[in-house]
C-alpha cells in the first residue's frame, strides 16, 4: 500500500466506518456535558484533537522502550502531562472558558477514546501513522459533538456561537429548554447514534 | 480541624443532593463508558455499584487530603490532575491486594470490577468537582458517597431496564447504546423531578 492510501484508509476508518462516538461507544463520558453551547464544544474539540493526536504519538515513540507491564501507566502520564498544558494554557489566555469547562477539561485523562486510541493502534504502530490515527478519530469524535452542539443551541436558546439566529429566537419558536438540560444531551446523542447507524447498516445491505 | 455540627449537616445535605438532584451520571455524565457497557445485567451492576461507592468515597477524602496538605502549601495545584489519577490507581491497586488476602469471598465479587474503576471518569470526576466547589474535608466525605450511591442507583436502574428489553423489538440502528441512551435520557427526566427537593443547598 502507497503512503496516501494508508492514510486515505486510516481518514475513513476514524472518520466514518469505526467513528469514536457512533461505533466504538467510546469517551462520551466527558464530552456531554460541554455540548449545550456551540463555543463550548469547539473548544473541547480543539483540546481534544490536540490532546489525542500528540499522546498517540508520544505513546508510538515510547512504545520500544516501555516494559509491557506498565504501559498502562506509562499512557496515562503521557495523556495527562498533555492535557495538563490545554489546562494551563486555557486558564492563563482565557479564564472564562476554563470556567465554563469546568473539571471536563482534566476529565480528557479518563476519556476512554484517548485511552482507547492510545492502547489500540499508538502502540503497536510508527508514529506518523499513529498521529493520523489519532488525528482522524479525534476528528471523527468531534464533527459528531458539534451536530449535537449545533442542535441543542439552535433549539434549546435560538442562538448559534451566540447569536441570535432568525427564526428559532423569534416569537414562533418556543425554545426547548430541556435540550439544554442533560436529558436533551442523552436523547440527541441517541438518536445520532440511531440515524449513523441506520445509515451504515444500509450502506452495507447494498454492497 | 474543628467539627461542627454545621459542617456535618452540609455534608449531609451535599451526599443528598448528590445522589438524586446532582446525579454524577445522569446531570454530568461522568462513568458513561461502564454505565453503558455493563449494564446488561443486575447482578454484574451490582457488584461494579458497590465497587464504585466504595472506591468513591475513600479516593475523593484521599485527594483531599493530599490536595489540601501537600498541592497547596507546595503552590502545585496545577499538578492536581496526575496526583489524583496515581492515587486512584494506587488506591485501586492497594485494595485489590488486601482484598485478595484477607476476603477471598469479597474478592470473587468485586475484585473484577476493581481496574475497570481506575478508568472510571466518576471517580475522577469527583475529585475534581470537590476541587473546584473547594468543599471541606467532611462535606468530600458526604460528596463522594452520594456520588457513589448516585451511579450506583442509576446503574441498577438501567441494568433492569435492559433486562427487560430483551425481548422487544428494537430497530436494527438503536439496538444496544442508542436505545440505552434514550433510556438514560428518560431517567434523567426522571431525576429532574427532584430538582425542587432541596432548594439552597
Amino acid at each position: 500500500m502507497t503512503k496516501q492510501s494508508q492514510a486515505k484508509t486510516i481518514a475513513v476508518e476514524g472518520l466514518w466506518r469505526n467513528n469514536p462516538i457512533f461505533r466504538q461507544v467510546l469517551g462520551i463520558c466527558s464530552t456531554l456535558a460541554v455540548t449545550n453551547l456551540v463555543l463550548n464544544t469547539v473548544v473541547m474539540s480543539v483540546a481534544l484533537v490536540f490532546t489525542l493526536s500528540l499522546s498517540a504519538a508520544t505513546v508510538s515513540v515510547l512504545r520500544k522502550f516501555t516494559p509491557r507491564n506498565i504501559r498502562m501507566m506509562v499512557e496515562t502520564l503521557v495523556i495527562a502531562f498533555y492535557v495538563i498544558i490545554v489546562d494551563v494554557v486555557l486558564k492563563a489566555y482565557w479564564p472564562q472558558m476554563s470556567g465554563n469547562l469546568g473539571p471536563y477539561v482534566g476529565l480528557i485523562i479518563t476519556n476512554c477514546i484517548v485511552m482507547g486510541r492510545c492502547e489500540a493502534y499508538g502502540n503497536a504502530n510508527p508514529v506518523g501513522r499513529a498521529f493520523l490515527d489519532g488525528f482522524f478519530n479525534a476528528i471523527g469524535y468531534s464533527f459528531v459533538l458539534l451536530i449535537i452542539a449545533i442542535v441543542r443551541e439552535l433549539m434549546g436558546m435560538g442562538t448559534l456561537l451566540g447569536f441570535a439566529v432568525p427564526f428559532f429566537s423569534g416569537p414562533n419558536w418556543d425554545k426547548w429548554i430541556i435540550m439544554v438540560m442533560p436529558p436533551g444531551a442523552f436523547f440527541m446523542l441517541g438518536i445520532v447514534t440511531w440515524v449513523f447507524r441506520a445509515v451504515q447498516i444500509a450502506r452495507e445491505e447494498k454492497t | 480541624m474543628m467539627l461542627s455540627e454545621f459542617e456535618i449537616w452540609q455534608g449531609f445535605v451535599v451526599c443528598i443532593s448528590a445522589v438524586f438532584t446532582n446525579n454524577i451520571l445522569l446531570t454530568y455524565f461522568l462513568g458513561m463508558c461502564p454505565f453503558l457497557s455493563v449494564s446488561r445485567e443486575v447482578k454484574t451492576s451490582v457488584g461494579l455499584g458497590f465497587a464504585v461507592i466504595f472506591v468513591l468515597t475513600c479516593t475523593c477524602a484521599l485527594n483531599w487530603l493530599t490536595y489540601h496538605h501537600v498541592l497547596v502549601p507546595l503552590e502545585l495545584e496545577f499538578f492536581r490532575f496526575i496526583l489524583f489519577i496515581i492515587t486512584i490507581a494506587a488506591f485501586v491497586q492497594f485494595v485489590e491486594m488486601l482484598l485478595d488476602r484477607t476476603s477471598p469471598l469479597l474478592y470473587q465479587k468485586l475484585g473484577i470490577f476493581l481496574p475497570l474503576i481506575t478508568v472510571n471518569c466518576a471517580i475522577l470526576g469527583a475529585s475534581l468537582f470537590m476541587v473546584i466547589r473547594d468543599y471541606s474535608f467532611v462535606v468530600t466525605i458526604g460528596y463522594g458517597l452520594g456520588s457513589g450511591i448516585g451511579w450506583f442507583l442509576a446503574i441498577i436502574a438501567m441494568a433492569g431496564i435492559r433486562q427487560k428489553l430483551k425481548n422487544s423489538r428494537i430497530p436494527r440502528g438503536l439496538q444496544g447504546p442508542g436505545i440505552a441512551l434514550i433510556i438514560a435520557g428518560l431517567m434523567a427526566l426522571a431525576f429532574t423531578g427532584f430538582a425542587g427537593v432541596l432548594q439552597g443547598r
